[in-house]
C-alpha cells in the first residue's frame, strides 16, 4: 500500500513509475516489501527498464524495526553512504547508527508509544509514504494525499480521512530533512565489480532434495478451526452399524469408541460427508458459529450456578 | 488516452475487456488471481458484458474454455504454473480442436521445491502443444498482447489457441504506465469473431467430439496444426503491423534492440529482458557494442526472422530463465537448431541459466556475460553452460542445510541420515 501511495503521489508529480510489492509464501508474520522507480521525462515517454529489487537504493524505509535484525528481510541490502534509511521506531537515530554501524543518514519516524502489537500498526504504510514523500523533495503535499484518494478511495472515506491525516502528519515530522535523498547513478559497465559466480558441485540427494523432515505432527494442527459447519450425531437415532461415517470420512476424524462413533471436533473441516453418508440419517448439521454461541452459554450458565462445564 | 498506472495482471484483465469477450471460465492460482478479481468486479458492476463462471480445477477451466471456443463466442481464460499443469491434458486436447481462444498464463517456475516467483518451465512445458505463444516484457505489452492474440488464434489461416505470457511479480504485481487503446480504435482493430465453419445454436444443438485414429489419419491432424501454427508467423507480422498503424507501438515477432551493429547480443525472453535493454545502453555508454534480441512469438518459433536479426553478430549469450533437466537451456538449445548450418550466423552461442524462481539478475551479471561472451568470441573457445549462482549464495544454502541437518537429527524419530556437506570428506 505504501508503494502505491508513492508510486501514485510520484506519478501525479510527473514523473515515469513502477512499483512492486514482493512476498514469499503467504503467513502472518512473514517481511513483505516493496519497491518504487521513479524517472525523469514522463511526458517524453521515457521508461523504466529496471525491475524487481532495487539493487542500490536512495532511500530505505523501514515499517517495523524488528526487521532490521532479520539477516533473510535483507533490508539494508544494497545501501551506500549515500543511502538514506528511515526507520519507524521508539528508538533514537543514533541508537540505531550504532547497532548498525552505518555511515550514512538514518532517520527516525517516531513510533507511536500507544501501539502494543505491531500487527495492530494503523495506517503505517501512508504513513511510510508520506515520511518519504517529504524526504524526496519532489511531491507536493497536494500530490500526496490525491495518492491516498485514489489509492483508497474504495475503503470508503473515514479511512481515507485517517490515511491522509497520518500521511500528512508523517510528511510534516519530516519537513526538516525535505529533498534529502539524492538521486543515485546507474551501476557503470567499467571497472564494475565482477559477480563471484561459483560452479555448483554435485551433492548427494539426501542434502540435494528439498524435503523437509520433521516429527509427525499432524494430530497438533487443529483444522477443525476451518469448519464452518458442523456435524453432529443423535444417538438416538445412530444404528450403531459403527463403520460407516468412520470409513467414509476423509480426515479419519471420526473414531468408533465402544459401540458408537465420536467425531473428533479438532480435526474434522466440517465437510459434511458423514452427513450424507449415515444411513439411517443421524448425523445432522448446525453452522458452527451457532454451535460455539452454544457451547459458550452452557459454559457461562455453568459459572452462574457454580457447575464446572466439564462435569456436564 | 493518458497513461495509467497498473499491474500486469489489471493489464491482462483490461486486455480481456476491451477485447469484448463472452465468456471466461477461471480458477484462482498466485500470481494470477487479480485478472480474475478484476474481471469478477467488472462483470459484477456491469461494465463488461459476457458470463464469468468459476470451475471446480484447471482442468475444467480448460474443458469449457475449449468447449465454449467451439461454439463460436469469443473465450478469455487465466492461470499459472501449477494451474497450467493440471490443465496439461485438455491444453493438448483443445489445442486440437483448431478451437480459437487466450490464455493468459503468469509465469511461476514449478514445485519442487515450491516457489511463488517467475520462470518460464511452467509455460515451456505447454510448448509442444498447439497453443501459440506471445510473451511479454512490460505491462504496455500485455494488454497489447491480448489483442494481438486474438487476432493470431480468430485468423483462419491459423485457427489455433494462444496463450500470452507474462512473469509473476516482475509483470503481474508491477505496477507501469501503461497506455489503454482506446475501446473504439480496439473495435475496429479486433472486429467481432468470425466462426466460419464453427457454429452452433441453441435451437438446433448437436455434439462435437473427436475419434481415435491410426497413425496415419493421427499424423494428417496433428501435422495439420502444425502447419497452421508455421503460417501464423507471416500472419502475426501483418497483425503486428496494422497494429503498428494503428496503436503507434511496434510489437514484432522480436524485439530487436541494439542489434545493428552488435558484436554480442542477449538472447532471452519476458521481463528480464528489459534488465538486459537496461544492461545494454550501460554497455553502450562504456563503449561495447552490445544489444539485446527477444523474441515476442515463441509459437510459432520465427527462426528466419531471429536468424536475421542475428546476421553478422559474433557472439550471442542466451539467457535461458528455464531448464530443461538433464539437457540445459531451451532457448538455447532452440536457437541452435535455428542457427545451425546457415551462413553468416554468430561463431558463438554461450548458454546461462539464470532468473529461476525469479532469482534476480544484476547489472554486474549482465555485463560480466557479455565479456565472457567477447572472450569466447576472442579465443573460439565457448565455456559451458553457466547457472548465475554467487558464492554467498552457495555459502546461505549450506547455512540452510546445516540448520535443516541439525532440525533432523534433533526430530527426526530415525536420526539424521545426513552429513553436513563437506562433512564426509574429512574422515
Amino acid at each position: 500500500m505504501a508503494s502505491r501511495v508513492l508510486g501514485t503521489a510520484l506519478f501525479r508529480s510527473g514523473f515515469t513509475v513502477q512499483d512492486a510489492p514482493k512476498y514469499g509464501a503467504e503467513r502472518r508474520g512473514a517481511p513483505i516489501f516493496s519497491t518504487v522507480r521513479a524517472a525523469r521525462g514522463a511526458s517524453e515517454g521515457e521508461t523504466i527498464n529496471e525491475r524487481g529489487i532495487i539493487h542500490r537504493p536512495d532511500l530505505v524505509v523501514v515499517a517495523d524495526d524488528t526487521l532490521l535484525a532479520i539477516p533473510a528481510a535483507g533490508t539494508l541490502q544494497g545501501i551506500d553512504p549515500d543511502t538514506v534509511v528511515l526507520v519507524n521506531s521508539r528508538e533514537s537515530a543514533d541508537t540505531w547508527r550504532h547497532r548498525l554501524n552505518l555511515q550514512g543518514e538514518l532517520l527516525i519516524l517516531p513510533a507511536g508509544s500507544e501501539v502494543e502489537d505491531r500487527a495492530d500498526l494503523p495506517h503505517i504504510g501512508a504513513t511510510c509514504a508520506g515520511a518519504a514523500a517529504c524526504l524526496l523533495g519532489v511531491i507536493e503535499p497536494e500530490a500526496l494525499t490525491t495518492a491516498i484518494d485514489e489509492e483508497l478511495g474504495p475503503l470508503g472515506e473515514e479511512a481515507v480521512a485517517e490515511n491522509r491525516e497520518n500521511a500528512s502528519a508523517a510528511f510534516e515530522a519530516m519537513i526538516a530533512h525535505r529533498g534529502i535523498v539524492t538521486e543515485g547513478a546507474a551501476v557503470p559497465a567499467k571497472d564494475y565489480e565482477p559477480p563471484a559466480w561459483v560452479e555448483l558441485p554435485v551433492d548427494d540427494a539426501s542434502i540435494a532434495a528439498p524435503d523437509i523432515r520433521a516429527a509427525a505432527n499432524s494430530v497438533q494442527v487443529r483444522t477443525g478451526l476451518w469448519r464452518t459447519l458442523r456435524p453432529v450425531i443423535d444417538y438416538d437415532l445412530c444404528g450403531k452399524c459403527w463403520w460407516v461415517c468412520s470409513t467414509f470420512c476423509p480426515d479419519s476424524a471420526i473414531a468408533v469408541e465402544g459401540d458408537k462413533p465420536v467425531i473428533d471436533y479438532d480435526h474434522c473441516k466440517g465437510c459434511m460427508v458423514c452427513v450424507g453418508i449415515c444411513p439411517p440419517h443421524a448425523i445432522g448439521s448446525i453452522p458452527e458459529y451457532l454451535a460455539q454461541q452454544r457451547e459458550q452459554q452452557t459454559i457461562e450458565e455453568g459459572e452462574a450456578d457454580g457447575t464446572d462445564p466439564a462435569d456436564r | 488516452m493518458a497513461p495509467t498506472l497498473l499491474t500486469g495482471n489489471v493489464a491482462a484483465a483490461w486486455g480481456a475487456r476491451l477485447a469484448r469477450v463472452d465468456y471466461v471460465p477461471a480458477f484462482p492460482i498466485t500470481p494470477q488471481t487479480e485478472i480474475i478479481e478484476t474481471l469478477g468486479a467488472w462483470v459484477d458492476s456491469g461494465d463488461m458484458p459476457g458470463r464469468m463462471v468459476t470451475l471446480e480445477s484447471e482442468h475444467s477451466m480448460l474443458t469449457a474454455a475449449g468447449a465454449a471456443a467451439a461454439t463460436g463466442v469469443r473465450v478469455f481464460s487465466a492461470t499459472s504454473s501449477q494451474g497450467l499443469l493440471h490443465a496439461m491434458e485438455m491444453i493438448y486436447t483443445v489445442a486440437g480442436w483448431r478451437a480459437p481462444f487466450v490464455l493468459v498464463n503468469v509465469s511461476r517456475g514449478l514445485a519442487s521445491p515450491i516457489t511463488l516467483e517467475a520462470d518460464h518451465n511452467d509455460v515451456l512445458a505447454a510448448r509442444d502443444s498447439g497453443f501459440l505463444q506471445i510473451h511479454c516484457a512490460d505491462c504496455q505489452e500485455v494488454v497489447d498482447g491480448v489483442l494481438l492474440a486474438y487476432r493470431l488464434a480468430e485468423d483462419p489461416a491459423v485457427r489455433l489457441p494462444v496463450m500470452v505470457n507474462l512473469d509473476g511479480f516482475y509483470l503481474s504485481f508491477t505496477r507501469e504506465p501503461v497506455n489503454l487503446p482506446d475501446p473504439a480504435e480496439v473495435a475496429q482493430f479486433l472486429q467481432p469473431f468470425d466462426p466460419g465453419a464453427i457454429r452452433f445454436a441453441a435451437s438446433a444443438p448437436e455434439s462435437q467430439a473427436v475419434a481415435v485414429l491410426g497413425g496415419s489419419p493421427y499424423s494428417y491432424f496433428r501435422y495439420e496444426t502444425h502447419l497452421a501454427a508455421q503460417n501464423a508467423v507471416s500472419v502475426y507480422g501483418d497483425i503486428a503491423g496494422e497494429f503498428r498503424e494503428r496503436f503507434g507501438r511496434e510489437r514484432g515477432a522480436v524485439e530487436a534492440y541494439q542489434t545493428e551493429d552488435a558484436e554480442v547480443v542477449f538472447f532471452m525472453m519476458g521481463s528480464f529482458a528489459t534488465k538486459a535493454r537496461e544492461a545494454v545502453d550501460r554497455l553502450r555508454e562504456a563503449g561495447q557494442r552490445v544489444g539485446l534480441l527477444r523474441p515476442r512469438l515463441l509459437r510459432p518459433y520465427p527462426a528466419d526472422i531471429i536468424a536475421g536479426a542475428l546476421e553478422g553478430v559474433s557472439g550471442v549469450a542466451v539467457i535461458d530463465q528455464n531448464l530443461s533437466v538433464g539437457q540445459g537451456g531451451v532457448l538455447h538449445t532452440e536457437l541452435s537448431a535455428a542457427l545451425y548450418g546457415r551462413e553468416g550466423a554468430p561463431a558463438v552461442l554461450t548458454s546461462f541459466i539464470g532468473g529461476l524462481g525469479g532469482r534476480e539478475i544484476s547489472p554486474e551479471e549482465f555485463y560480466q556475460m557479455a565479456a565472457v561472451t567477447r572472450q569466447a568470441v576472442e579465443t573460439g573457445v565457448t565455456p559451458p553452460p553457466r547457472l548465475l549462482y554467487t558464492e554467498t549464495e552457495l555459502r546461505e544454502i549450506r547455512k540452510l542445510q546445516s540448520v535443516a541437518l541439525v532440525e533432523r537429527d534433533e526430530t527426526s524419530p530415525r536420526g539424521g541420515a545426513g552429513k553436513p556437506p563437506g562433512e564426509e570428506d574429512k574422515q
